[in-house]
């Protein structure tokens, strides 16, 4: 109690003789100095664009959660006997194998990102580290493509595989070896989709573990190279255990990127005939002539009970983060 | 030497005792080269494509030397695509988009992380949150949202929010909000708490500190962010792919769903289209290459 008066007297004083004075009671109360206005005006400020965050983005993942219990099809109107409880759930695990098809690219994007692409960035980012020359231009090589959209990587790369006109099927053809039709034969359509993938991929994770790398402290290098450990060991025992942060967020980023991947296969053929993912899934079956819409509503639950993984790995890694700084 | 070293505190002593060892830097260089060749090959094939006439193709093969190289492909893919409408719409979505999105990121940045009330922590993650969810979990609804909420005439042709340049503005600002609000305050937290103090006992109000104190300070993360963003909202396919029902309303990376198609036959036209989607993001690379990097890092570390 008598705490509490002292400090508001400090504060009183701090804020008529300027700094001075309120220094070690300000942390606690630093709302006491905001007028009434101050407080509508940080209300508003935070309040609308929360409005529409909650209207646009985290109401509409609630309401997939709803429209994926009924067999609601958009061409009439919402009722209670659309209601079909879990029945689309049952349905997609047992009646619908493009889901099952899905998933497991979904699993293979995931993996080819993080075990091959994500590597090669990190190789790259450690050969680019050391001040060899043209460091920065082979950077903004390797880069390159990472400002490029993925539709119009689908393109580009179409170039090069295409049966017909494609430069790859062109060079096999001068060695009179087969012509595989890569983006149409769909054995093999989804690996050629993540060639063209992790090609943007690497220069993506090159950037992020450059900027790693350069926040390591020098001096544990040098006390593992005076302890005898060479480039690779100290790499490998001290380095990549020091970029722990930055592993976090190059996981949770690749998971996401290989949930979300839809672009590129939709160029390619609309994400069907081999190239199926969840999100192709959902948007063919719930905006299309299907109209399925209950259907694709399920499919996106499932999308969005996986992709809570790496969002909560996220935040609570910016939680630690937050209260270790 | 020891200059140097105050300047730059890196490993540079270190590393240039490494200099005497040529081989293995020859090594590293002819690898380097190598994946630089097989990085920009793609690209460079694309623009050479786009350089070579159908006839010219057709006659000799995409793999051959050009018999002349010509830029009728870009003025024929602009005029039968009727890009120069696409390119608008982009501007039209791009730019306020970008500005609206720094705005507001930076009032709930500000709100969020220079001052500290009961919620402070949870609502920044209800937004870093929502910008990591796919946005395919939310399409459905978000889609039946926007068929049915109307709009005045005055603002929407077709009366609702579908369909209209307005709406993927909207969801831009809403979904790019996340991690412009992730980045700025994590900013916003190594300004000196000092700052808004004093603006606050002489008598400024919150928003005066924001608009003359915190903005001005935060101009190198603004300005990683708004290239950033550039890039991410221009090269867009997604949200007015679904959103909008023609290619004709689209912006122009959504507007390729429909461009391919037309130009299918004609891969020297359908390169030519890449290319001119292509070029502004990477011009933007080009002259602003250290704030694109910059604005991933300040949103992979903090600060």
């Amino acid at each position: 109690m008598t705490q509490a008066r002292e400090d508001n007297a400090l504060d009183l004083a701090g804020s008529q003789a300027g700094q001075a004075g309120a220094r070690p009671s300000r942390r606690r109360r630093r709302f006491s100095v905001l007028t009434r206005r101050d407080k509508i005006l940080l209300g508003l400020m935070v309040g609308f664009p929360l409005f529409l965050d909650l209207a646009l983005i985290w109401g509409p993942a609630l309401v997939s959660i709803g429209l994926s219990l009924t067999n609601w099809r958009n061409t009439q109107p919402l009722t209670w006997d659309n209601f079909v409880g879990l029945g689309n759930f049952e349905r997609l695990a047992s009646a619908y194998p493009p889901f099952w098809e899905g998933l497991k690219h979904n699993v293979l994007w995931f993996l080819v990102l993080m075990l091959i692409a994500t590597p090669i960035g990190m190789f790259f980012a450690v050969l680019l580290d050391r001040d060899i020359k043209g460091s920065r231009f082979y950077q903004s090589i390797f880069y390159l493509p990472v400002v490029l959209s993925l539709a119009v990587i689908g393109i580009i790369w179409q170039l090069q595989y295409s049966a017909d006109n494609g430069f790859i099927d062109a060079v096999l053809g001068f060695f009179n070896l087969p012509k595989p039709d890569w983006f149409g034969d769909p054995n093999i359509n989804l690996w050629a989709a993540l060639v063209a993938a992790s090609w943007r991929h690497v220069g993506y994770i090159m950037v992020l573990y450059l900027a790693g790398l350069k926040s390591v402290d020098p001096s544990l290098r040098e006390a593992a190279s005076i302890d005898g450990a060479n480039g690779r060991q100290t790499f490998q025992h001290v380095v990549f255990w020091v970029m722990m942060p930055i592993n976090v967020v190059i996981v949770v980023i690749t998971t996401i990127e290989s949930l979300r991947a839809f672009d590129i296969v939709y160029i390619i053929n609309q994400g069907k005939n081999g190239l199926e993912l969840l999100s192709v899934l959902i948007t063919n079956n719930s905006i299309s002539e299907a109209n399925l819409t209950g259907f694709g509503a399920a499919i996106a639950v499932v999308l969005l009970v996986i992709s809570l993984v790496p969002i909560v790995i996220f935040l609570s890694w910016m939680m630690r983060e937050d209260t270790s700084a | 030497m020891t200059t140097v070293t105050a300047v730059t505190p890196e490993t540079k002593p270190v590393r240039s005792r490494r200099r005497p060892i040529q081989w293995g830097n020859i090594g590293v260089h002819a690898f380097l080269i190598t994946m630089a060749v097989v990085w920009l090959f793609p690209v460079l094939w694309a623009f050479y494509i786009a350089l070579r006439s159908f006839a010219d193709t057709t006659l000799n093969g995409y793999v051959a030397f050009p018999s002349s190289l010509t830029l009728d492909n870009f003025f024929n893919a602009w005029t039968q695509g009727d890009l120069a409408r696409n390119y608008i719409q982009t501007l039209a979505v791009v730019i306020p988009g970008v500005i609206l999105t720094l705005l507001i990121a930076s009032m709930v940045a500000y709100a969020c992380s220079r001052y500290s009330w009961r919620f402070n922590r949870l609502i920044l993650m209800v937004f870093v949150a929502g910008n990591l969810l796919p946005q395919q979990v939310i399409i459905v609804p978000l889609y039946q949202l926007y068929l049915a909420l109307p709009l005045p005439k005055a603002v929407s042709d077709t009366g609702v929010l579908y369909d209209q340049l307005i709406g993927i503005l909207l969801i831009h600002i809403v979904f790019q909000m996340g991690f412009c609000i992730f980045v700025l305050s994590n900013y916003m937290k190594t300004l000196s708490k000092e700052l808004t103090e004093a603006g606050l006992v002489d008598g400024a109000s919150v928003l005066r500190i924001w608009w003359s104190i915190i903005l001005p300070l935060c101009r190198p993360a603004l300005a990683a962010l708004a290239t950033l963003e550039f890039t991410f909202i221009y090269n867009d396919f997604f949200w007015a792919l679904l959103l909008i029902e023609k290619g004709a309303k689209r912006p122009i990376t959504s507007a390729l769903n429909n461009l391919q198609g037309q130009f299918f036959t004609d891969f020297n036209l359908l390169a030519a289209c890449s290319v001119l989607v292509a070029i502004p993001t990477i011009v933007v690379y080009v002259v602003l290459q250290k704030q694109f990097i910059r604005g991933l890092t300040l949103g992979s570390t903090k600060g």
